[in-house]
């Protein structure tokens, strides 16, 4: 008898006509490691709440889910509830939402063994703290008494895992468990993972969009579509020789570090459009009463051609978004200087002429935050037009409207719906089309991919290049993905608690990184390949807080080459051949691949 | 555009929700009827006719609800009092809009100092004790139908203010609105185009949800005798007479009550349809 037998399982919904998943069979054997893959709204994560029996009331099931023999599908929360926790346990894809902030992180563990009367309260308190200890939580006396909120998401994350571990489930279910933390960290949850699935020897039904995760991790792989499964097997033989077309297409878009680089080369001699000299950004502190202020970009300074597109990586908090909002003028700078075409601009976008204004755009990161919901498609993308072309007439505007909207990619009846009738793909078009119907010269795109699933983030990315080709943008391109630097950029600039580490061409970052940083985040990427093993070495720990950034080189508690004066000294940017990097150590290190 | 696409939201939140559509049917119904019965009726609702006090409810002269004390026909009387209340809902609630919407939004999108200020002013406001203010007011004005709106409205503009300063402030720090900076649009251009709009549908739930409390505080003082005066009425008024008479004629709390309680559901489950509706998470 298998563990879990997923037979014929149905899944529909009274409002929408096609099953959410249909027809899925899945058998899971003790001690596997299996993957889910699949586009969002695949039905992926419906598969894990029906195992959990987590399904909203008006979903309606059918088929059959077993565990162990016994019938899941349909049981009364008080049997779900024997299989809960202590054999079935579930990791979810948000740590920030997943835990009760109300609760200590301790007892949210002990919880579950009190719960299931697995043990006595004394008993349950030593096998937290070893629970939490095993997760790799430092200090782990401290967090038990800790509020989830004093704990940072990779933190949390381990909790989480910790708190589905700790009944000793024979099946962990893991939605999305890395989708929402930085790569670095990633690498090591992932590592955590499948370290205690194979010290406890519990099964793993490890569901993700990134294939590189399941590579690494999975010997089994499903992958999913529209609800259905269109192919099971082996990792190694899904991804060598995948039979289904989906899965085909799945590998193909899936940005990978080791892709063809989709950026035609430049001449590096014009003068530059866009030009930032020292930048700097703080905020007041708010819980300060000092006046301490928390240093989001310490003095940065860029400049930028045509045609040319420029990467900027790093961690979340290490300052990219407020140095794109600086320079734009939505964040007040507190010194530096942005030049357009060899002009200094003000520094609020209120102050900046229409002609300055019309030529730097911006791509937010969530499409839909950045429509607003009480316009329709068509006014979202012809207002910048009635701003700055107001000689134009109606028919002509909505004529370039369409035209506009067609060069993105989106079908002409879109045009009269509303933002929330769209999805993520087409709301990020659109905010697309209205950045680029006024022809910018300079478009800044703000993790304008990462909410969107492999095949539209590679149209997207495609959309942006053509434009550049056809327009000569220049492009900012704000990512934490190296995945995608690797495609599209020319030069890249990597960032760290608000200072530069590293600035390099394509391909002598990804050849030969002198930064110990970026050789951790390059080494972090989950690769698309069953036979290279899952990270080995991943970074430990995290960033430290902005508010109290370490003496020294701001990396160096983290960073496995450091050395005395580390501590001491903040490392200059200074020319190391064709890079510039801030390291002591840049000039002894080979770092190369 | 402007003006209509404000509008647009609101058509679609009746067209989704079948309790909003029998709501506002229900309501425009009543309305109707108290505006319309009048002139179908043959009594009027201020002559009195002492032979027939506590008359039961018949159909013989069209005195449907009976007639009270006096032999005035409570029918002609009720259809009254709903117009009286409805007006006076309305009314407050426009009043309470009016301050409520233009003050909240001023406070939330200035910010800083202003704002602390201004909502502090709200926080002091809230402090007065709400009856003894009316009694004050009536003290010191006299009698007057007028003040028991401005009364009402005063009160209620307190939690309208408070809630589109919320939003306010939630909308300001959105994206879009960067988008709109960067293409170019004015401060004028991004309150009234991309702030109000969306203030629009919370502004509408959280108006039907004022209207019963205005209808509520209105009935309480007519009913305290602080309200509308004879031989006005108002369906508070009809209530609290109904009362004095519960043993010997009950229709005469029974019908008023009744139709004022239906009136009150009305406008609870439009709001809270209303509000399911503009909840974000409703949306797919």
């Amino acid at each position: 008898m298998s563990l879990l037998e997923i037979d014929g399982l149905t899944i529909r919904y009274a409002d929408s006509p096609a099953p959410a998943v249909s027809d899925l069979n899945i058998v899971i054997e003790r001690g596997e490691a299996i993957g889910i893959v699949g586009e969002s709204g695949s039905g992926k994560t419906q598969t894990a709440m029906a195992i959990m029996g987590l399904l909203p009331a008006n979903a309606d099931v059918s088929g059959s889910i077993r565990f162990d023999g016994t019938e899941l599908r349909g049981a009364t929360p008080t049997v779900l509830n024997r299989y809960r926790a202590c054999r079935i346990a579930m990791v979810f894809q948000d740590p920030r939402t997943a835990l009760n902030p109300y609760v200590r992180i301790g007892k949210q563990l002990r919880r579950v063994l009190l719960e299931h009367r697995m043990c006595g309260r004394a008993e349950a308190d030593v096998r937290t703290l070893d629970m939490l200890q095993k997760v790799g939580l430092p200090d782990p006396e401290r967090q038990f008494r800790a509020f989830p909120h004093e704990l940072s998401g990779g933190m949390r994350q381990r909790a989480m895992i910790g708190a589905a571990l700790i009944g000793e489930p024979d099946l962990l279910v893991a939605d999305e468990p890395t989708t929402a933390l930085d790569v670095t960290v990633q690498a090591q949850i992932l590592r955590l993972i499948s370290e205690l699935h194979t010290e406890t020897n519990s099964a793993l039904l490890l569901i993700t969009h990134d294939l590189g995760v399941v590579a690494g991790n999975c010997e089994r792989v499903v992958v999913m579509d529209k609800g259905c499964m269109v192919e099971e097997g082996l990792t190694r033989e899904v991804f060598n020789e995948p039979v289904s077309a989906r899965t085909e297409a799945l590998l193909s878009s899936a940005p990978r570090i080791d892709s063809e680089v989709m950026s035609k080369p430049i001449d590096t001699d014009a003068d530059p459009v866009l030009e930032i000299e020292d930048i700097a950004v703080s905020f007041r502190e708010r819980r300060s009463s000092w006046g301490e202020r928390l240093h989001a970009v310490k003095p940065i300074s860029l400049s930028l051609g045509e045609c040319e597109t420029v990467a900027v990586v790093g961690e979340s908090g290490s300052g990219k978004t407020s140095l794109a909002r600086a320079v734009l003028g939505l964040l007040p700078a507190d010194a530096g200087r942005v030049s357009f075409l060899g002009r200094a601009l003000p520094s609020h976008v209120g102050a900046r002429r229409n002609k300055v204004r019309r030529n730097l755009q911006m791509v937010f990161q969530d499409p839909l935050a950045s429509l607003n919901p009480a316009m329709s498609v068509r006014e979202i993308v012809a207002e910048p037009l009635r701003i700055h072309e107001s000689g134009m007439k109606k028919e002509e505007r909505n004529k370039s409207v369409d035209t506009m909207l067609t060069r993105v990619g989106m079908e002409a009846e879109l045009a009269g719906r509303y933002p929330h009738e769209l999805s993520g793909g087409q709301a990020q078009r659109v905010a697309i089309a209205r950045s680029l119907i006024l022809q910018p010269k300079v478009l800044i795109c703000d993790e304008a991919v990462a909410a969107l699933d492999g095949t539209v983030q590679h149209e997207i990315l495609k959309l942006l290049l053509t434009e550049q080709a056809n327009s000569g943008l220049s492009l900012v391109f704000i990512t934490h993905d190296l995945a995608v630097v690797r495609q599209i950029s020319h030069r890249v600039l990597v960032m760290y608690m608000g200072r530069l580490c590293e600035i390099a061409e394509n391909e002598t970052l990804f050849r030969r990184p002198r930064h110990p940083y970026t050789k951790a985040l390059l080494s972090s990427v989950p690769v698309i390949d069953p036979e290279a093993s899952a990270v080995d070495a991943p970074l430990a720990g995290e960033a430290a807080s902005a508010l109290s950034p370490p003496t020294g080189c701001p990396f160096h508690p983290r960073c496995p080459h450091a050395i005395a004066v580390c501590n001491e000294e903040i490392p200059e940017l200074t020319q190391c051949n064709s890079t510039l990097v801030a390291c002591h150590r840049a000039a002894d290190l080979d770092l190369s691949y | 555009m402007s003006a209509f696409s404000a509008l647009r939201p609101v058509a679609r939140y009746i067209r989704a929700s079948r309790m909003v559509a029998i709501c506002v049917l229900f309501l425009l119904l009543v309305a109707l009827v108290a505006l319309a019965g009048p002139l179908l009726s043959p009594n009027d609702y201020i002559s009195t006719d002492f032979d027939n006090r506590f008359g039961a409810p018949t159909m013989q002269g069209m005195q449907f609800f009976g007639t009270d004390e006096f032999g005035r026909d409570l029918f002609s009387r009720t259809l009254l009092g709903i117009q009286v209340t409805l007006f006076v809902a309305v009314i407050a609630s426009i009043v309470s809009l009016g301050i409520g919407v233009i003050y909240g939004a001023t406070a939330g999108f200035i910010g800083g100092k202003v704002d602390a200020v201004m909502m502090r002013a709200v926080d002091a406001l809230y402090a007065l004790p709400f009856v003894f203010l009316v009694i004050l007011l009536m003290v010191a004005f006299e009698r007057n139908f007028l003040l028991i709106f401005v009364a009402i409205g005063a009160i209620n503009w307190l939690d309208m203010a408070r809630i589109v300063r919320g939003q306010t402030i939630s909308l300001k720090h959105r994206e879009f609105v960067d988008a709109a900076r960067l293409i170019g649009v004015s401060t004028p251009g991004i309150i009234w185009r991309h702030i109000t709009p969306n203030l629009f549908g919370v502004v509408v739930v959280y108006m039907t949800l004022t209207i019963p409390q205005a209808i509520l505080v209105e009935s309480f003082l007519s009913f305290l005798g602080l309200g509308v005066q004879e031989p006005q009425t108002s369906l508070g008024a009809l209530v609290n007479s109904g009362i004095t008479h519960m043993g010997r004629a009950p229709w005469l709390l029974i019908i008023p009550a009744s139709v004022l309680a239906f009136i009150l559901f009305c406008f609870n489950f439009l709001g809270d349809g209303l509000r399911d509706v503009v909840d974000p998470k409703n949306k797919t």
